[in-house]
């Protein structure tokens, strides 16, 4: 008998080595903290819009409004969950849970500073550095497209339906664009690793290299999150609320985690691959500082465009993503090759 | 430690292989389906293969997988309202599929026991990096991939031009 557990000792014995524990303790932190920042972000959102649109957004609960979230928080939590008799049962709590884990999980690569020494262990703030991390994010976030797909297909409701496949033609589309524009970016690195892309930037932002493909990635980062102008899969006049029509309470609140998570993945890639990432450029600001405010700022410009920009019809939006944005994408990238390759 | 993860893995793939074969609604079929290409990504990554991985996660169960689901949204298949019966017994057919069936499981049990356990292969550090599966690809096998490549872009024409007439 305890040679068997002995034996079972010595199979889960790696679980307890500093380097799995440090592993967990990073996951829990970064899972725990993009949770934590949605509320927040809701906020800043419902705050921006009001002023963007000449009124006060929400000011009554607590010190500038800031108790509207944990308000919202509680009633949604508390609120009954409805499903509609005919939805496929298993399929519609999928859906959500899809789209949050996607969500949570493409984060998981972003390395947002230098890596810091605590206790004797040099512990890099990032979840994993994987050799083609870039990749990995592109990877998820396709994932992230089921959910919406299965919220759609589950709930049984045209709208629903509808909203679904909108959104799986828009983010296939765009996710061509997003990934060929990343790939000049790549092409000028020589590296699929988003810690090497930051390291290669310490002297020039890659803005000022890739003007056209920052663009064409701002753009289809907004089409990939589903915002505003590109929010078609949740157009509110033809559609109802698109794919989670039929979804109430804190699942419906979890396909907005997962679109605010998104927002702050995307505008984190963004950061990584144009702006520099933890780079400061002679600024005094610590690395994960100079990245915190990097991403906060392109958050503020996401809900800036959602408060200027009508939304496109949706014919226009894919003739866009297909006839101007992909070839114009293939275009830099072919130039960008060259240039490097002479 | 390996081997904590690649039981529970390869338990999870294959059960849920299984299920794809067994599901009675087509888009149970596909979540299987994406479910088990997840798996298989997973043993890839096990392997230290991560480009490998990720190349399995886009493509199979990202890019494929989506335009089936698509599919089936736009039949928008059921299955409730869709019999996946065996309508009619083809004997023939089943003969040789069941001889095609075994001939498989006979090749795969000659391969396990020749694999011989204390020392397997030699995997090379790179295995499965971008630099060595671009290398490969245009080096050793670029005729291979470049007919594929043209195959790939006939097909894509083809559905073009056969989309195109039927609207008009």
């Amino acid at each position: 008998m305890s040679e068997f557990i002995d034996e079972v000792l010595e199979f889960i014995d790696p679980l307890f080595e500093p380097a799995f524990m440090i592993g967990s303790i990073k996951a829990l932190v970064i899972a725990a903290a993009l949770l934590g920042v949605v509320p927040p972000l809701v906020w800043l959102e419902r705050r921006l819009m009001g002023r963007f649109q000449v009124r006060l957004g929400p000011n009554r609960v607590g010190p500038l409004g800031l108790g509207q979230p944990f308000a919202d928080s509680i009633k949604l939590l508390f609120k009954e969950s409805i499903i509609q008799s005919s939805a496929d049962k298993f399929l519609y709590h999928l859906a959500p849970a899809v789209v949050v884990f996607t969500a949570i999980v493409a984060f998981a690569v972003i390395p947002f500073g230098e890596p810091v020494t605590v206790f004797g262990q040099e512990i890099g703030l990032w979840g994993a550095n994987i050799n083609s991390g870039i990749l990995f994010i592109f990877a998820i976030s396709g994932m992230g497209i089921y959910g919406m797909v299965l919220a759609g297909l589950s709930s049984n409701n045209k709208y629903s339906l509808m909203g679904g496949l909108r959104s799986s033609a828009q983010m296939i589309s765009y996710e061509l664009t997003l990934g060929l524009s990343a790939l000049s970016v790549i092409v000028l690195t020589g590296s699929l690793n988003l810690i090497d892309l930051v390291q290669n930037q310490s002297t020039v932002p890659y803005i000022f290299l890739q003007p056209l493909a920052f663009l064409l990635f701002f753009i289809a980062g907004v089409a990939e999150t589903n915002r505003a102008p590109f929010d078609l899969p949740e157009a509110e006049q033809e559609l109802v609320a698109g794919f989670h029509t039929e979804y109430t309470g804190m699942k419906f609140a979890m396909f907005f985690m997962g679109e605010y998570i998104n927002m702050v993945t995307m505008s984190s890639m963004i950061t990584l691959l144009f702006l520099g990432g933890w780079n400061a450029y002679g600024l005094p600001l610590w690395p994960i500082l100079a990245f915190a405010i990097k991403v906060f700022f392109l958050l503020c410009v996401f809900i800036w465009l959602r408060s200027t920009f009508p939304r496109l019809r949706y014919d226009r939006l894919m003739t866009f993503g297909w006839k101007v944005l992909l070839p114009l994408c293939i275009l830099n990238l072919l130039v960008t090759s060259v240039i490097k390759v002479l | 430690m390996e081997l904590l993860i690649f039981y529970p893995l390869a338990g999870f793939s294959l059960m849920l292989a299984l299920g794809v074969v067994m599901n009675k609604s087509p888009i149970g079929s596909a979540l299987c389906l994406i479910g088990m290409m997840l798996g298989l990504a997973g043993i890839f990554a096990l392997q230290q293969a991560h480009f490998i991985a990720i190349l399995q996660v886009i493509i199979y169960a990202g890019a494929i997988m989506v335009l089936f689901m698509f599919v089936i949204m736009l039949l928008n298949l059921k299955g409730t309202d869709t019999k996946w019966r065996a309508r009619e017994r083809n004997t023939l057919l089943t003969v040789l599929t069941t001889f095609l069936a075994l001939g498989v499981l006979y090749k795969v049990i000659t391969v396990i026991f020749e694999f011989n356990l204390d020392s397997p292969a030699k995997v090379p550090d790179t295995f499965g990096t971008a630099a060595v599966i671009g290398e490969t690809l245009f080096t050793d096998f670029v005729l291979p991939f470049e007919v594929a490549s043209i195959l790939l872009l006939a097909a894509m024409v083809g559905a073009v031009v056969l989309a195109k007439t039927k609207l008009d």
